[in-house]
């Protein structure tokens, strides 16, 4: 642990031989491609399959109608609502999945996409989710019981009537409203799937692009079970993923019709979407926060307010765990000591693709920590104070932790003040301060933004985490072979993060085989022990305390065998990474090797053979990375362009497993955090029609857009974990927006400027610059 | 409409009856079972599916297959022996420039044609290169140095050579 | 991601290019780096059922001066003229728009000739046409046709060039003791269509007075187009601050451009006026050089 290793799985990737769902050929396998909704509402009048099925190689075309049939049209998402598998009546967004071709080859059923026939009746589309509560919106969702109106749900935490109180005796109110757009993860691998059901062994085994198999496992158990298909013989195989980052754990309708499709046919049913299929279809954020911070006259915190619209699209799909229907968007009091808060939130239906977390946002708390962080700034400019002074006076300390936020978490553990001091110091922050006042004199724009956060990662403990259900604990299992070597398998799954080396990297730390004596695996249903997945930086917290218990479980019985082999008591052994010796008699020892070898040729009486464990590791509490980024701007006044000049990242996650990976993670997360700061939104019309469904205008930043990022890092171990580690990629997608948004405000502030949403684009500056002159 | 070609693809002939439309990826891809080369989009802007033709890195989502007849193609695959590593595979795997793998072999391609054209090439002038290679998972930091150490392996081989 | 079914020709000789044209009529299209077109036909916006390759066409590559002129073949690609060192030295102006040009393996296979034929205004190379005042050549079924670049375009998407013209050659002036141009576009992001793009070029003469001026704009017109009104303000005149001023303000007032993703008409507007100042102050001192 803590060591810079090369990655174990780069040699298949650098040769191109990594195995992706795309890669996946077999024999008789035949293609599929999704007929998609023009209209953002409509009323389906006909579909005709005739000039389709009339092509050579078409086989078939599936509609919602076929698959009501079998009570398939419609399935349950993760939070209690329902979606839509194929529509029977209406299409309720634009790409929305109206049928499926299939064909014997990609090219003949795409010509058999354009040859469906189907027949619309566009209705007036709900777009500004302000407008669904309006007495003459339609009723978007009449297949709902008890659905009157285009509400979902309420939720409401903290206390109301004293932040109330506390803001009317403030001496100093900031308000604002936010919002954060939709986005896209767009990971550069799109969605997709091979689904082969064998009508002989009744197998269903499906290679799908997912973070969470074991969760995909179930749910279609449960929701094709009625069909016949048993979990014990449903295999789900996440080979290669060619990244998530959220956009890969909803079940999307395409996958349940090739799963339907192939247990009709017989055959293997391969879809695999286009990337404007994919750019329309699921999204991130989409909150807007209505947010109040109050204050002393000095410009210490007394209470935060937020009231938050939450646009879901058609239905509520997004993927949180079932008693967090916000996520943790309560951690939105931030890394600041006040014990006054109230945090509510209505959801709404809207003729938009359903979704809501996902693009790196643990659960919601990218918008939370946006929030906070936009109006601590708004503050400092009100009270006229240095953003990062009121930062430092408001910062819960060190001595505080475990701290109980205002709205009911405790965060483990935390030094704010270095973490943001350390940052200062590496950017230089009082030189920028003063070349900041020079450049004012002459008019020039330059702006220094900060943003200090605290992320809540590794969900989570079995009481409060679960997914439909299912507990949100993880797994390891290991087993040692007579040689030494260790196969070890794990319930999460890597998209890119590395886990074939950093769990490898904890096994060694803890028993002392060498890392490239352990193989790692993961993503295959049917030998992986059940896990809930890897997303919301969930899996160091969770499949690596597993691994290093159930290590510990392997060293305690070494331990053991030891003593027999040494001829030893079991209290007289003491263990040095890859050695048992005796206390006081340090050259009578056994290795490692020796121990497990022994484990299957020489037995001590009455000891289970073999070298093997188990461990599914229940959380008992998330951890609480943290971390201070400091954004360095400069603005043209004429055209509104920004050049980002400098960025410094400081995380905190506890202990580093691996330095490179970490450091890794953290570039990835920072440019997928400028992404949506300046670059990136989904933009609808009025009609609810996608305007930026492609790469050409959906803008994914290239290597000039994506800074020279400076990073470094803090150490606070977590306490209660087993390795004093915290989750880690995604807080840069979570820190960066607010402080390059902060900073871009910053330059522009002598203008009177005083909030921006993002994305902050050249052409939005240039806009704010021309209405304030 | 069927069409006879015939190309080099990694160092060997091959010969093929492909449709008019018939994308150079999907040739790569289906016929020629070479999976290394990726698709991310569908309008020319992800790079994922580079390969260098007649030795210039080509998107080959945006190439006829038919087109391609009498050219040399070099994938992923064909870039350095089994088993070994080409100066730039082995720099993404020494500074950490891949994590997913899915864009890697594209990025890869596309700086083998960077450094044929520019063998000494500044971080600026390393980032404009592969502008037209979309990473996610990188934040790219770690490609650019990559590139970097490729740079400085390739150069100090060719002074070894002369 | 798929094109429709089309037929692919092959032609081997500018010769047999038009002859194919002539033999398949208006449903066939040419293709020579196809980066602009099968990108269309992949998403099915353009569906022609007949693609004549002239890609493989021997001796269209070429850059060379003759005479007072500098002739470029129509397929050499974008990274040919990128690197060509007659190109760097004496015609920056090529330089600057190539440099901001989609990216270097979309500019491996692009050519002068597709990026001109296509029609688009959104496309680099118009502006700097107009701004050199240049002069296309094809070969059609009639024989060689000089076009000058003032009257090739002539709508959206649409040129002077019958179905049967293959485009063979860009002419340019030679650079000489005097001349400069410059290039500049606002993008969103590298590789970005342009939100507003100006060209300059012009010729001073030994007293430094302005003798020819072009100005070309890029993505803010349906039709690709130059500045008449500030080029004949600047021409004959030596070009002071305030000439360039005025002709900043011209400018933004004779583009057409519309509210779309990449900003407001306004913004657009706005840009163009900057830009078009920045382009005229670095064409002179290119001048000057």
């Amino acid at each position: 642990m803590g060591h810079s290793v090369k990655r174990k799985e780069d040699a298949r990737f650098l040769h191109g031989k990594g195995n992706y769902v795309d890669d996946v050929k077999l024999p008789g396998m035949l293609h599929m491609v999704m007929v998609r909704s023009p209209y953002a509402y409509a009323k389906i009048k006909s579909i005709n399959k005739e000039r389709a099925l009339a092509i050579d190689g078409v086989l078939a075309v599936i509609t919602g109608e076929d698959l009501a049939q079998y009570n398939l049209h419609w399935m349950p998402t993760l939070l209690s609502d329902t979606q839509m598998v194929l529509p029977t009546d209406t299409v309720m967004h634009q790409a929305q999945e109206v049928c499926a071709v299939i064909a014997t080859d990609r090219y003949v059923a795409v010509d058999g996409a354009e040859a469906v026939e189907i027949d619309y009746e566009p209705m007036d589309a709900i777009v500004d989710p302000f407008t669904a509560l309006d007495e003459d919106a339609p009723l978007l969702r009449p297949d709902k019981e008890g659905q009157e109106n285009n509400h979902i749900y309420h939720w409401e935490r903290g206390d109301r009537e004293k932040t109330d109180q506390a803001i009317a005796n403030a001496d100093v109110v900031v308000s604002e409203r936010i919002h954060l757009p939709r986005i896209h993860v767009a990971s550069i691998e799109t969605c997709g799937c091979v689904a082969s059901y064998d009508k002989d062994t009744e197998k269903m085994v499906v290679y799908l692009t997912t973070q969470a198999p074991h969760a995909i496992r179930t749910v279609v158990a449960l929701v094709a079970g009625h069909v016949g298909l048993s979990e014990e013989k449903i295999r789900i195989i996440s080979p290669d993923i060619g990244g998530g980052f959220g956009g890969k754990v909803p079940v999307y309708p395409a996958y349940v019709v090739a799963i339907a499709a192939t247990f009709l046919i017989g055959k293997p049913v391969k879809w695999i979407e286009d990337r404007s299929e994919n750019l329309v279809n699921g999204f991130a954020r989409d909150y807007h926060m209505d947010c109040t911070l109050a204050a002393d006259k000095d410009g210490k915190i007394k209470a935060f307010k937020v009231k938050t619209l939450a646009d879901h699209g058609y239905t509520d799909s997004s993927a949180n765990p079932s008693k967090y229907p916000t996520g943790m968007f309560s951690i939105c009091t931030g890394s600041y000591d006040y014990d006054t808060a109230f945090a509510e939130l209505d959801a709404v239906y809207t003729n938009k693709a359903p979704g809501g977390v996902a693009y790196r946002c643990s659960f919601r708390v990218t918008e939370a920590v946006h929030a906070i962080e936009r109006m601590v700034d708004k503050l400092a400019a009100k009270v006229g104070k240095d953003p990062a002074m009121l930062r430092l006076e408001n910062f819960i300390k060190k001595e505080q932790f475990p701290y109980a936020s205002p709205l009911g978490w405790s965060y483990d553990s935390g030094d704010y003040e270095a973490t943001l001091k350390k940052a200062m110091e590496m950017i230089g922050y009082e030189d920028y301060k003063k070349e900041q006042a020079e450049k004012r004199k002459e008019g020039k724009l330059m702006g220094i933004g900060i943003s200090t956060f605290t992320e809540v990662v590794g969900a989570g403990p079995s009481k409060d985490f679960d997914i439909l259900g299912i507990a949100m604990f993880d797994s390891a299992e290991i087993r040692v072979h007579p040689t030494g070597k260790a196969l070890a398998r794990f319930g999460t799954k890597s998209q890119g993060q590395g886990h074939e080396t950093t769990y490898a990297q904890i096994l060694a730390e803890e028993l002392g085989i060498p890392y490239t004596d352990i193989e790692i695996e993961e993503g295959d249903t049917d030998t992986a022990p059940y896990g809930l997945g890897t997303y919301a930086s969930r899996s160091t917290p969770t499949a690596g305390a597993a691994a290093a218990i159930a290590a510990r479980k392997l060293r305690d019985k070494g331990k053991k065998i030891a003593a027999y082999l040494l001829e030893v008591s079991e209290e007289d052994i003491e263990w040095e990474v890859g050695k048992y010796f005796v206390k006081g008699a340090p050259e009578k020892s056994k290795t490692i090797q020796d121990v497990v070898f022994a484990a299957y040729t020489n037995i001590p009486p009455g000891m289970e053979p073999g070298f093997e464990a188990t461990h599914y590791y229940d959380p008992p509490n998330l951890t609480f990375p943290n971390g201070a980024y400091i954004c360095v701007v400069e603005v043209e006044q004429e055209t509104g362009m920004i050049d980002v000049k400098r960025f410094v990242a400081i995380d905190d996650c506890g202990n580093i497993i691996n330095p490179m990976i970490v450091e890794g993670q953290v570039h990835g997360g920072l440019t997928q955090g400028i992404a949506p700061a300046m670059y990136e939104g989904i933009e609808y019309d009025e009609e609810g029609n996608v305007l930026n469904g492609t790469f050409m205008d959906y803008l994914v930043p290239t290597a000039v857009e994506s800074p020279h990022w400076e990073t470094g890092h803090t150490i606070t171990p977590s306490p209660h974990h087993p390795l004093g580690a915290k989750g880690v990629a995604e807080s840069p997608t979570v820190g960066a927006p607010p402080a390059i948004a902060n900073a871009i405000i910053d330059a522009l502030a002598p203008l009177g400027i005083e909030h921006l949403d993002i994305p902050i684009t050249p052409a939005k500056v240039w806009e704010a610059i021309q209405a304030h002159s | 409409m069927k069409h006879e070609i015939t190309l080099t693809i990694n160092g060997e002939s091959v010969t093929a009856e492909v449709d008019s439309r018939l994308l150079l990826v999907h040739f790569i891809r289906e016929h020629l079972d070479l999976t290394g080369t990726h698709i991310g989009c569908d309008t020319s802007n992800c790079g994922a599916c580079t390969i260098l033709l007649n030795g210039k890195s080509v998107k080959s989502c945006t190439y006829l297959a038919v087109r391609a007849d009498g050219a040399e193609v070099t994938t992923i695959e064909g870039l350095s022996p089994e088993g070994t590593n080409h100066p730039i595979q082995q720099a993404f795997h020494d500074q950490h420039g891949l994590h997913c793998g899915f864009c890697t072999p594209g990025m890869i391609m596309r700086s083998v044609d960077l450094l044929n054209n520019n063998p000494n090439p500044t971080e600026e002038e390393i980032r404009w290169g592969i502008s037209g290679n979309l990473c996610r998972c990188t934040g790219y930091n770690n490609i650019v140095k990559s590139v970097q150490q490729a740079a400085e392996e390739m150069q100090k081989e060719k002074q070894a050579t002369v | 991601m798929i094109p429709a079914n089309f037929t692919y020709h092959k032609a081997s000789s500018v010769k047999e290019a038009i002859a194919k044209a002539e033999e398949l009529g208006e449903e066939a299209k040419f293709m020579s780096g196809g980066h602009s077109l099968l990108p269309m036909m992949k998403l099915r916006f353009a569906t022609p059922e007949h693609i004549i390759d002239i890609s493989k066409i021997d001796g269209l590559s070429y850059i060379k001066e003759e005479g007072d002129v500098l002739k470029i073949g129509a397929l050499t690609t974008q990274t040919e003229m990128e690197y060509s060192e007659l190109m760097r030295e004496k015609y920056p102006i090529f330089s600057d728009a190539i440099k901001l040009t989609a990216d270097p393996s979309v500019r491996n296979v692009g050519t002068l000739g597709g990026n001109i034929a296509h029609g688009d205004a959104a496309n680099d190379q118009p502006a700097l046409m107009f701004a050199m005042r240049a002069t296309i050549i094809a070969e059609g079924i009639d024989g060689t046709k000089e076009i000058p670049i003032d009257e090739f375009f002539h709508g959206f998407y649409m040129t002077a060039l019958e179905p049967t013209d293959v485009l063979v050659e860009i002419q340019v002036p030679k650079a000489k003791k005097g001349s400069g141009g410059a290039y500049h576009k606002v993008e969103r992001k590298v590789g970005d269509y342009a939100t507003a793009g100006v060209a300059v070029y012009l010729e001073l003469d030994d007293a430094g007075v302005c003798q020819e001026i072009g100005i070309g704009l890029t993505n803010v017109s349906a039709v690709p187009m130059r500045v008449d009104r500030a080029e004949d303000l600047l021409r004959g005149q030596k070009i002071t601050e305030d000439l360039i001023e005025q002709a900043g303000v011209i400018a933004s007032e004779d583009c057409e451009p519309g509210s779309d993703l990449r900003g407001s008409e306004a913004y657009k507007r706005s840009l163009v006026n900057t830009i078009t100042k920045r382009m005229l102050n670095k064409a002179l001192e290119r001048a000057n050089h």
